[in-house]
């Protein structure tokens, strides 16, 4: 019966919580990104070098990035490629 | 050969001294025996938690510069003989001492101690190297707040690029009844976000400001929730399973008049 009280009256209770667990992994996701340049460094690399099973690509054009908005972080690249392989079977 | 812990936060003010004081009482309540060493230099309080504050004559700079001998600046608890204490100095700073030189000292305290337990300062400067330098395991101190999670979060990282991999977490000053509305994180959130071991959870609870005035840390305190908490952290750090502590605050009639006699 309080409950529904306080929910007229506008009163915004019992949701704060998940707003700050929803903040905090956001800004994690990126304190932890910035404390380890390191494994980003490692996942640049291994990401062309996968790629490059399949296709040549223009390393000096990749674009490679954390992006945040309000709602997520997500990596965000760009992979300028020259030509696909033709023997890209032969790899796996 | 003993265990060397370092109760660490990065946050300030969320518990770390009030920890560091009652594992260490509580562990030797438990017969081991204890020292406490307190590493926040310049700004000492875990003497005045203990209560002993009238009795430090030499610190840990002293100790580490070679003015004194280890065993002179080792202060005995009032409650128990198995239990002592190593103040931090109040007029230097933390670049008097070093890593290496917390190492050495680590090392040799163990030798004569079952638990070295180490009061970490806040911040990630060279207070926390010097902390963490001869420990061999951590306890990260948090509360249900967001910026001391994200302290937490940035020490659990740095504790491990140090070499100190899965320290244990306390989550300290925890509000039942605002968990139960939603308005503060609780431990299973914290534990989403942190990926870490829970070692203890400790109630927001006014026995802890008593016994810092009183000198007497709240885990001798039968009555006391806190001290209660604490109780069960001692024994898990002992190894012993122990499950969950009930957090709720009872309700009742039995309960109304407990308080107004005074019992917590």
């Amino acid at each position: 019966m309080l409950e529904f009280i306080t929910h007229i009256l506008g009163k915004e209770n019992g949701y704060s919580k998940t707003v700050a667990k929803e903040r905090l992994q956001l800004v994690l996701i990126h304190d932890r990104a910035s404390m380890s340049p390191a494994m980003i460094d490692s996942l640049r690399k291994e990401l062309i070098e996968v790629i490059s099973n399949y296709m040549e690509i223009n390393e000096t054009a990749l674009e490679f990035n954390l992006c945040q908005d309000d709602k997520e972080v997500a990596l965000v690249t760009n992979i300028p490629f020259l030509k696909m392989k033709r023997d890209y079977a032969a790899k796996r | 050969m003993g265990e060397v812990i370092v109760v660490t936060s990065g946050k300030g003010g969320v518990g770390k001294t009030t920890t560091s004081a009652n594992i260490g009482t509580g562990l030797a309540a438990a017969g081991h025996s204890v020292v406490l060493v307190d590493t926040d230099i310049g700004l000492r309080n875990l003497d005045v938690l203990m209560g002993l504050e009238n009795r430090i004559v030499y610190d840990l700079v002293d100790v580490t510069s070679g003015k004194c001998r280890l065993k002179q600046a080792l202060i005995k608890d009032k409650r128990f003989s198995s239990l002592f204490l190593l103040s931090a100095s109040q007029t230097k700073d933390k670049t008097d001492v070093t890593p290496e030189q917390m190492k050495l000292l680590a090392a040799e305290l163990k030798e004569t101690f079952d638990y070295v337990i180490i009061d970490c300062p806040a911040g990630i400067e060279q207070g926390f190297y010097n902390a963490i330098a001869g420990a061999d395991w951590a306890i990260v101190v948090c509360t249900p707040e967001v910026s001391s999670i994200r302290d937490a979060d940035r020490i659990i990282s740095l504790l491990e690029a140090a070499g100190l991999r899965n320290p244990k977490l306390i989550i300290n000053r925890l509000r039942p009844g605002m968990i139960k509305n939603g308005d503060m994180l609780n431990t299973s959130d914290i534990l989403d976000i942190l990926d870490v071991e829970l070692i203890g959870a400790i109630p927001e609870n006014e026995s802890i400001i008593i016994s810092t005035n009183q000198g007497e840390p709240a885990v001798m305190d039968k009555n006391s929730k806190a001290g209660e908490a604490y109780r069960y952290i001692t024994r898990r750090i002992q190894g012993e399973v122990v499950p969950p502590m009930n957090l709720d605050e009872p309700h009742g009639i039995m309960v109304s008049l407990k308080r107004l006699v005074g019992i917590r």
